[in-house]
């Protein structure tokens, strides 16, 4: 693999002249743009969103099913789940009563901004001051792709490898936050929970680490407290945060 | 396997760039893939070529620059490139730095052919 751009050889052709145009732009400039646009949406409703992301079964649905179960009901919370066929994420989140849309992808890897901005278009945004997505499972794509969230969080179940981080660096670099899942199995597996902490902070020495068991409960408290102090940030970073709740529907 | 949407966004971004220029000819672009991007430069390739294939764009070719991972030590400053995940600065010890590098997903350059004036006689 090439470490650096060839120079460019000034070839006269057949009456033509090569020319090299810098760029210098994102590949993903459009979808950075729309998501942009959401955080700045996000924002001015007092809104956190996050967006989970992991391998397919690693735990984010029964994760979020845990967090969902424990919020009181009329919580300001929507959730919005991809998968790449099937809405069965959607119907078991849809139990806690809360806002929920599947957004399948049809073959697609992952969920991009573009696929948020439509699946919110006929949500009111000021209905709500918390957006959990759920990302299609998937560790490596998912990575690539700002959906507007405040935060990426990373669900790392004790039945996958623990050196899972220096596998798939690229996600593990880029999330605020690491949940290790599952750790009601702990016993039954040889997972290094040490040697995978070590190997998240080889690769992002800053990321936060929780360790849940969500079908057990261990743990949930302080995520959910993670979770609350987020809120109330992202609640007092809003423009007005009294005007959005009350704010007539148009 | 995302780099089909990536390699998608390259040609679009191509294809703008060429109706903003009438008349040229696309021949290469330069992407710049940084080891930490979550983007396989050997899949980004083999997208790109099946996308350009029988498509306007051909004979459009694609070059990738890889990009390392790059730190710059908090205390002294120096930086330096990250090798097996060692964050470690190799002047000063410390474990304090900041990725400046090995994130990207560029467009760097398009390389165009542009129709020449007839030399004068």
């Amino acid at each position: 693999m090439k470490r650096a751009f060839e120079p460019l050889r000034e070839a006269w052709k057949e009456g033509g002249s090569m020319d090299r145009v810098r760029l210098e732009k994102k590949v993903l400039s459009e979808n950075d743009r729309i998501a942009a646009e959401l955080r700045d949406r996000f924002r001015e409703h007092g809104m956190l969103c996050l967006n989970f992301i992991s391998s397919p079964g690693a735990g984010k649905t029964t994760l979020l099913e845990q967090t969902l179960a424990r919020f009181t009901p009329g919580e300001r919370v929507a959730v919005l789940t991809g998968d790449v066929q099937t809405d069965n994420d959607a119907r078991r989140i849809a139990r806690f009563g809360f806002p929920v849309k599947q957004i399948t992808t049809g073959g697609a890897c992952h969920l991009d901004a573009r696929m948020i901005e439509r699946a919110l278009s006929d949500w009111r945004l000021e209905d709500f001051d918390l957006l959990l997505i759920e990302n299609v499972g998937n560790l490596v794509c998912p990575a690539s792709y700002d959906l507007g969230e405040a935060a990426k969080i990373v669900v790392l179940s004790v039945t996958e490898g623990d050196d899972k981080p220096l596998k798939y660096p690229a996600i593990f670099f880029r999330a605020e936050l690491l949940i290790l899942s599952k750790t009601d199995l702990l016993p039954h597996v040889p997972f290094g929970m040490e040697a995978a902490c070590e190997n998240a902070r080889r690769v992002h020495p800053e990321i936060e680490i929780l360790e849940v068991s969500a079908t057990v409960g261990t743990g949930m408290e302080t995520w959910l407290e993670w979770l609350e102090a987020r809120r109330r940030q992202a609640q007092s970073a809003a423009p007005t945060p009294a005007a959005s709740r009350t704010e007539p529907a148009v | 396997m995302h780099e089909l949407s990536i390699a998608n966004s390259i040609l679009e971004a191509a294809r703008a760039e060429a109706a903003r220029r009438p008349g040229v000819r696309l021949v290469k672009v330069g992407v710049r893939v940084g080891e930490l991007s979550g983007v396989e430069p050997d899949a980004l390739s083999f997208s790109f070529e099946a996308l350009v294939r029988g498509s306007d764009l051909e004979p459009l070719t694609l070059e990738i620059e890889t990009s390392p991972r790059r730190q710059r030590c908090s205390l002294c400053g120096r930086i330096f490139r990250v090798v097996d995940f060692n964050l470690f600065c190799p002047d000063c010890g410390a474990l304090e730095s900041r990725c400046i590098s090995g994130g990207e997903l560029e467009m760097v350059y398009l390389e165009i052919e542009e129709p020449h004036a007839a030399p004068a006689p």
